[in-house]
């Protein structure tokens, strides 16, 4: 059982984001780190794995200059990984990204593929159904709970009232929602070991994808502007009735 | 020149040296995840634990899981890290709470080192791997009532009887002694001083916990008391006689401590920092007046002096170079100054200062037992006194 999982290295979510004048794009720091959702679908991954006596590779499109947010993830286990990091990428959105990956995925050979449900740092929220249609696999998606038998996958996909039950042949592709699993600490004797452990890093031409970068988008972001400031909260005078009033102000909202 | 000889305006409060930049990937990463765990296990319930003075025993399994046991040894179940990894290591759990950081000391560095640097093949096979693991908890048995600093002075007895041994005698302030499954009990003999590994479920062997402690609440501290323990010739430490093995011991906690003080004063210094902000007296933040940016600095010089220090001994010791007496000064410069910027942080703080709400007075009380254990800030002073002018002042 071979299960790719995508990652994403973003900057560290701790100091305040940079925008692109041009492309509107983050611009990538020099220091990144894992996304901290990502570590969800790792250890979804590694748990799978463990039960499967499988391999678990990481995949990733990412600037290569700092690979801590990899190396992290392998300390906390995978085997491999597989970097994609080219000069020609610059400025490539959603599609392109879906692209590069699916080419490492199909290189690679793999029976499961496992992403995040979104990076946070773009918010997109698209990349993982794009790979699924370019690999020919079922989307998964928002899993908060995944079992593999026979060479079926099953998960418990998240809704907004509950969850459905929902069954794929392998291969298929898995987004897991954050909180599905709890992901481990890389241990130390995983941590001293990662440094070891290969880091595959092929260029777009060795994996056969043309036309990417911010011509091979196929989109391009026009305008950015900054979230409307957040405005003052209702304030409920506790008269004996507060709760009433809360239940109707969540009942609006629709969370209740 | 091309580069700006001096950039302006850009430090990061939090780590004003960009100590950061001196750890390798690896060493960032380790300290990250003991970062983590230590937000995730022991801050959200430090404060009450301290409270109702329980140390949290579930931990020490999480703990072996990570690798944090005997983290710096090599072999038998351990990490095999570096000596700056431990340290770092030991700064995050210090951030967190000296007792647990006091836990992690006496199982790698007090139990499990002299087991590992003492013991028998047989003996590191049978006891180092359980122990790494947090299967098995460990204490180590040195200071007496009446034997302290002068450790020479003790009076805990092992005598010979055919191939076995019996010891009697009391032991007095031992870390992790009511929780731990084995002890390593210096003692005195014919031979000079011994060390001996002790299960606890050892006919003879007792121990009463020290109720009634302001400080390391949150850590278990015991008396043992060994009244005619007899063991077989196996448990004895083969491997040294004399005061150098306790002593080898301690160097290697110190070690940690001298990085830990660190923590505990980071803790405080950033809570310090976040009050100064946040609080407004006058119609302005309190940081904003002078005496209390002046404490600020103070307490920001001391942190980052102190990091550097241990940094700088840390690679001593990874490199080979260090001396006991190198290690002395660290414990002994970075206790005192935790110990200052724990008690500017507590007055920065006012009155909230006094609540285990914040971590101050936490760290602040906790410090007063790191300042006395794994010798005392004049112990320390006259090791350094006769490292620099070859005369011992001790007697
Ligand atoms: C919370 C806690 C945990 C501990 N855990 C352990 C443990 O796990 N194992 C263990 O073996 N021990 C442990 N200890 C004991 C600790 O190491 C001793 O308390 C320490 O060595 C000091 O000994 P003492 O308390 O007898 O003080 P004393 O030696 O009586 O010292 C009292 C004062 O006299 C000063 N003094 C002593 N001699 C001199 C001198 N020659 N010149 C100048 N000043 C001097 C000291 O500096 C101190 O200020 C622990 C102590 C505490 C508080």
């Amino acid at each position: 059982m071979k299960i790719a999982v995508c990652v994403k290295q973003i900057p560290d979510p701790a100091t305040p984001y940079e925008l692109d004048s041009e492309n509107h794009f983050v611009v990538r720091p020099d220091d990144q780190v894992l996304d901290d959702t990502d570590r969800y679908g790792v250890e979804m991954g590694l748990q799978l794995a463990e039960a499967t006596d499988g391999e678990v590779v990481l995949v990733s499109m990412s600037p290569a200059n700092n690979l801590q947010g990899i190396r992290q993830a392998l300390a906390m286990g995978a085997d491999k990984a597989i970097v994609i990091d080219d000069e020609a990428l610059r400025g490539s959105g959603a599609l392109v990204t879906a692209r590069v990956l699916a080419a490492a995925i199909e290189r690679e050979g793999a029976d499961l593929v496992i992403a995040g449900t979104e990076s946070t740092d773009g918010y997109v929220g698209v990349v993982p159904q794009m790979l699924a249609e370019l690999l020919g696999m079922p989307a998964m998606t928002f899993a908060r709970k995944a079992e593999l038998t026979d060479g079926t996958i099953r998960i418990e996909r998240q809704t907004s009232g509950g969850y459905d039950v929902v069954e794929a042949p392998l291969p298929a592709l898995v987004t897991a929602t954050s909180g599905s699993v709890e992901p481990r600490y890389p241990t130390f004797k995983g941590i001293m070991g990662a440094k070891q452990k290969p880091i595959e890093q092929p260029s777009c031409a060795e994996l056969g994808v043309e036309s990417v970068g911010s011509a091979g988008s196929g989109q391009e972001i026009v305008e950015v502007r900054p979230a409307p400031e957040r405005t003052a909260g209702v304030k409920i005078q506790d008269e004996g009735d507060a709760h009433t009033e809360i239940i109707k102000l969540l009942e609006q909202a629709k969370v209740i | 020149m091309s580069k700006e000889p001096v950039k302006a305006g850009r430090v990061d409060p939090r780590d004003f040296l960009e100590i950061d930049a001196l750890l390798s990937d690896e060493e960032r990463l380790l300290r990250d995840t003991v970062r983590s765990f230590v937000a995730d296990k022991i801050l959200p319930d430090i404060a009450e634990w301290f409270e109702e003075g329980v140390f949290p025993i579930e931990l020490a399994k999480e703990m072996g899981a990570l690798g944090l046991l005997g983290m710096h040894l090599d072999g038998y179940g351990c990490s095999g890290s570096s000596a700056v990894a431990y340290g770092l290591a030991c700064v995050e759990l210090e951030y967190g709470d000296s007792g647990t950081r006091s836990f992690v000391s006496v199982q790698g560095s007090l139990a499990m080192f002299p087991i590992r640097a003492f013991g028998s093949e047989e003996q590191k096979q049978e006891w180092l791997p359980q122990m790494a693991a947090g299967e098995t908890i460990g204490c180590f048995g040195l200071t007496e009532a009446d034997a302290g600093s002068d450790p020479g002075a003790m009076r805990t007895v092992a005598r010979r009887h055919g191939d076995d041994w019996v010891l009697d005698g009391t032991k007095m302030w031992i870390t992790n002694g009511g929780v731990a499954d084995v002890a390593v009990v210096w003692t005195q003999s014919d031979e000079g001083v011994l060390g001996f590994i002790v299960p606890t479920d050892t006919p003879g062997f007792s121990s009463n916990d020290i109720r009634q402690k302001m400080s390391l609440r949150a850590s278990v501290t015991s008396e043992l008391v060994l009244d005619a323990v007899r063991l077989p010739g196996s448990a004895l430490l083969p491997g040294v006689r004399g005061l150098k093995g306790p002593l080898a011991c301690l160097s290697e906690a110190r070690f940690g401590i001298m990085f830990g003080a660190v923590g505990a004063a980071r803790a405080c210094f950033e809570a310090a920092l976040d009050h100064a902000a946040g609080r407004k007296m006058f119609g302005k933040p309190i940081g904003s007046f002078q005496l209390i940016q002046r404490q600020l600095v103070e307490m920001a010089i001391g942190v980052n002096r102190g990091m550097l220090l241990a940094m700088h001994i840390g690679r001593m010791k990874d490199s080979g170079s260090v001396d006991a007496a190198h290690i002395s000064m660290g414990k002994l410069d970075n206790v005192r100054m935790a110990l200052d910027v724990a008690r500017t942080a507590r007055s920065v703080l006012g009155a909230s200062g006094i609540t285990l709400e914040y971590p101050v007075i936490r760290h602040m009380n906790n410090l007063e037992s790191v300042y006395t254990y794994e010798g005392t800030h004049e112990i320390h002073t006259l090791i350094l006194g006769q490292a620099l002018t070859g005369i011992s002042a001790f007697e």
